[in-house]
């Protein structure tokens, strides 16, 4: 035994000599949206692993699996390694190896002949994620449009609680869910979403003995946490959200001296739900009376402390930010409006913004049909791609975003992009859009490039630096050097300072820090903000009224619903389950599934199944089987089939972001099913153009 | 002479989301080659639509007090920490997989280079005075390593009030993992 120590100690002793080389980097993960703060660990120029900042407020020292295994990404095997130009080499098209100067100047070439010969606006940015900050920049001093992903994601809540509280939820969440007594999720999957601060927060609450209510088709990890799980029918939410609306003001349990002096349109929100009684809401959404009422007056007795989540991905019916409503004026009668538990409204670091100048274009400035977007609607974009209304849209430069799965509707995704003169892919690996580019410019991953400070609304102000770890692997740039060479193509030579270094510290000078600073400690902060209202204080909220509007003076004035109002979801054809999606805790989206590390811990999305339905359709566990959709369309994949209790039987659940189909993601190829494939029917939010996506419907075919 | 540490963990599984960031944080602090891991989650679903009950588990190495891996190891490859802890030397295992037959909790696997490997609870980074890589990345403050020899009251303070469920102490092995239902 003593000699197996002496040993042990000799081994170990070894090691720290070779760990010598070793250097940590704080620096903001890319892996999902979420940007916490993360120390990478380089030894001998490698990454080889990657924690949680301590200092960092959304870390606090811990991390997801995806961030920690985001070097899986930096070494991935199949990334975008030098600039690629499609040809055509006799008769069959195919990319090319090309330089940055040539593929730089072809792309801005063809923006400026598209933008003479089509005017401002023909130009469109669909991007996704924070990387795109300076190619923001460009566009706006370009005069081309850029959109973000906001109609498929979180719209819909920012734009119901705009409209209710005169600010929206933002991201990260201004809930305080560690302090909730009494938490209610409506179809958010906390602990599947792996928002690291949201799930510590969720973990807290549990921990502080939080009483949860999930209601959900499928038995969700927060589902496991619940004391009570509302397997509600898929499209009803509205009901039973109208049905607790109805209870809290007809039994009196809202918070009466609150809505009193903070709120305007109590009674004609009494008035709009008349019709929500416990016994017609249990008939719409499967819940039995008894829980609704029961839910109800333990919200009643929680009040200020009692939370509805808002959710993240709200993007399901198209009455998405109707529902959305129903859930803010709930939260509004609990008064939990900057009290412990509740709603509230954070603030940013705020380091000033630099003026950049912005591109006149008259008549060509975008204003949505929908009224009250308060972003620009990719799919609106989209529309007017095919339809050339009211301008044509004829190049796309599409940044860190993969369409084909993302918006939907897939053939009309292909349907625009057949319309396009010119289009140019930002990203960092091959993605099914990437295929459909002239240009392809790889960019460097997060871990080998400066970004913007990350100067966000938080509970914690602070502003966070994403800084490169280790030298570019490959001939790839930063979003700001592409920014950068393509606004002197174009004729901006004095949008950018000559590197990202000068613009970084010229912003923190304002702050009185400096890039040295920052780059050390990787986070500056300010004390947390004593958010919760005071006793004396009067509030005062960005609505037309001032006050939060129970019924909507502007949703009225446009001639929408002032209370929201029950639409019945559609029906499931005979033979058919609706098809739900979401998230895994190892995976962002499609972004990951060709990262190794990740793989390992989640290689494949399966098909939940309920037993009942199983037998039915006489299903295997582990068989795989294609889908077909209500409009006869065909996933691309095989999807293996996993039976469940923990599903209702009306409806399949697989996670999203699997069922790649470009040959070159070796690790994703053609694992799993994409929704994408078979979410052919959207249903769009006619108040600001969010594309539902869940009234799709499948059904099994074993054949290819 | 200082007083000698007995290593334990202590799982609250009603905060554990089953996220898994405790086997990769493992896999890359150790160097755990593809395909194998020191730690992982189970799941288990009980009950019948629509009345479920979920756990969730993350386990590892017990680090067993009266460990079948150490007795049946021919080389005195695996042997007592000294702090509570089971560990393997890799230089003097010789793969022969007797403490993989040995091990009921199915802790171990073979390392391509031939050895015996598994959960050492970090113990590199416990000489450095840091907690295992799975109890430091973990995001719902689920892990808990704690010194059952120490007098600060942790494990106590963290089980006080809780079931506390144990694995297979049939077989005698006084394992050190304490799961908090």
């Amino acid at each position: 035994m003593a000699g197996g120590s002496l040993s042990f100690n000799q081994h170990k002793s070894l090691k720290a000599a070779q760990t010598s080389e070793e250097k940590v980097v704080p620096t903001l993960c890319e892996l999902c949206f979420w940007r916490c703060g993360v120390n990478a660990h380089v030894r001998d120029g490698k990454v080889y692993k990657i924690t949680g900042q301590e200092q960092h407020p959304l870390s606090n020292g811990r991390l997801c699996p995806r961030g920690t295994g985001g070097h899986g990404l930096l070494y991935d095997p199949n990334r975008l390694k030098h600039p690629l130009i499609r040809e055509k080499v006799n008769g069959k098209e195919m990319f090319r190896k090309a330089d940055w100067e040539e593929a730089i100047t072809l792309v801005a070439d063809n923006f400026m002949r598209i933008r003479e010969e089509y005017g401002h606006g023909s130009v469109v940015t669909f991007t996704h994620g924070f990387g795109a900050s300076f190619l923001k920049i460009l566009c706006a001093s370009c005069g081309m449009i850029s959109a973000p992903s906001y109609a498929q994601c979180r719209g819909p809540r920012e734009d119901a609680f705009k409209l209710t509280f005169g600010h929206s939820v933002g991201s990260p969440e201004a809930l305080d869910i560690k302090n909730s007594q009494y938490l209610v999720l409506i179809g958010t999957h906390l602990g599947e979403n792996m928002h690291n601060t949201a799930v510590q927060d969720f973990a807290d609450a549990i921990g502080n003995g939080c009483r949860i209510v999930v209601v959900d088709p499928r038995f969700s990890t927060a589902a496991g946490k619940a004391e009570r799980w509302l397997p509600i029918r898929p499209g009803t939410d509205m009901a039973l959200l109208r049905a607790w609306i109805r209870i809290l003001i007809e039994e009196e349990l809202y918070d009466r001296p609150f809505v009193e002096e903070n709120t305007v349109g109590l009674e004609e929100v009494r008035e709009g739900v008349q019709d929500a009684t416990p016994e017609n809401t249990a008939a719409l959404t499967g819940i039995a009376a008894e829980d609704i009422i029961a839910v109800a007056r333990d919200l009643g007795r929680y009040k200020n402390h009692a939370l509805i989540h808002p959710g993240r991905r709200v993007t399901w019916y198209g009455d998405d930010t109707q529902r959305e409503r129903a859930i803010a004026i709930l939260n509004a009668l609990l008064g939990n409006y900057r009290r412990p538990g509740g709603l509230f409204k954070q603030n940013k670091y705020g380091v000033p913004k630099p003026k950049f100048p912005i591109a006149i274009v008259g008549e060509r400035k975008f204003v949505s049909r929908y009224p009250f977007a308060s972003s620009v609607p990719a799919s609106e974009i989209l529309q007017q791609t095919i339809t050339s209304d009211p301008w044509p849209v004829k190049g796309w430069m599409v940044y860190g975003t993969n369409m084909i799965h993302s918006l939907g509707n897939q053939a009309q995704t292909i349907e625009a992009l057949n319309q396009l003169e010119f289009m140019v892919a930002i990203d960092v690996l091959p993605m099914e859009i990437t295929s459909y580019a002239d240009v392809i410019l790889p960019e460097h991953t997060y871990l080998e490039r400066y970004d913007d400070l990350d100067d966000r609304s938080f509970r914690v102000p602070y502003v966070g630096l994403r800084q490169p770890v280790v030298p570019p692997l490959y001939d790839t740039k930063s979003g700001y050097e592409i920014a950068k060479m393509l606004s002197e193509k174009m004729g901006k030579f004095d949008l950018f300072p000559d590197d990202v270094e000068t613009y970084l510290d010229g912003r923190l000078r304002e702050v009185n820090s400096s890039l040295a600073e920052i780059k050390e400690k990787g986070v500056l902060k300010k004390p947390e903000m004593d958010f919760y209202r005071k006793p004396w204080e009067s509030l005062k909220f960005r609505t037309p009224s001032g006050k939060i509007e129970l019924a909507s003076s502007k949703l009225k004035a446009s001639g929408f619903d002032a209370v929201p109002r029950y639409t019945p979801p559609q029906e499931n054809p005979p033979g058919y389950f609706r098809l739900l999606f979401g998230r895994a805790p190892m995976h962002t989206f499609g972004r990951t599934a060709n990262n190794r590390f990740l793989g390992e811990l989640m290689p494949e999305n399966e098909l939940w199944v309920n037993e009942i339905t199983g037998k039915d359709m006489k299903l295997k566990p582990g068989e795989y089987v294609y889908l077909i959709n209500q409009d006869g369309v065909k996933s691309k994949t095989p999807i293996k089939i996993r039976l469940t209790q923990r599903i209702r039987p009306d409806s399949v659940y697989m996670v999203h972001g699997f069922g790649h189909t470009h040959p070159e993601l070796e690790q994703a190829f053609g694992r799993g099913a994409s929704d994408a494939d078979l979410i052919t029917h959207l249903d769009i939010d006619p108040i600001m153009g969010a594309t539902g996506m869940q009234n799709n419907f499948v059904t099994f075919t074993r054949k290819a | 002479m200082a007083r000698k540490r007995k290593y334990a963990m202590i799982i609250d599984t009603k905060r554990c989301v089953g996220c898994s960031a405790c086997v990769y944080a493992c896999k890359s602090e150790n160097n755990v080659p593809e395909g194998f891991c020191r730690d992982w989650i189970v799941q288990r679903i009980e009950g019948d639509y629509p009345k479920l009950t979920m756990l969730n588990r993350s386990e590892r190495c017990q680090h067993c007090e009266n460990a079948p891996c150490v007795s049946n190891c021919p080389t005195t490859a695996s042997h007592y920490g000294g702090d509570g802890t089971v560990q393997i030397e890799p230089d003097l295992c010789t793969g022969c997989k007797a403490c993989i037959a040995a091990c009921p909790y199915d802790a171990r696997y073979i390392h391509p280079e031939g050895y015996a490997d598994k959960c050492s609870f970090c113990q590199h980074r416990l000489k450095q005075g840091l907690k295992p890589a799975c109890v430091t990345v973990c995001p719902t403050k689920t892990l808990h390593l704690v010194d059952l020899n120490s007098n600060d009251g942790e494990a106590e303070k963290l089980m006080r009030g809780r079931e506390v469920v144990q694995d297979k102490v049939h077989a005698g092995t006084m394992p050190k993992l304490f799961w908090l239902m």
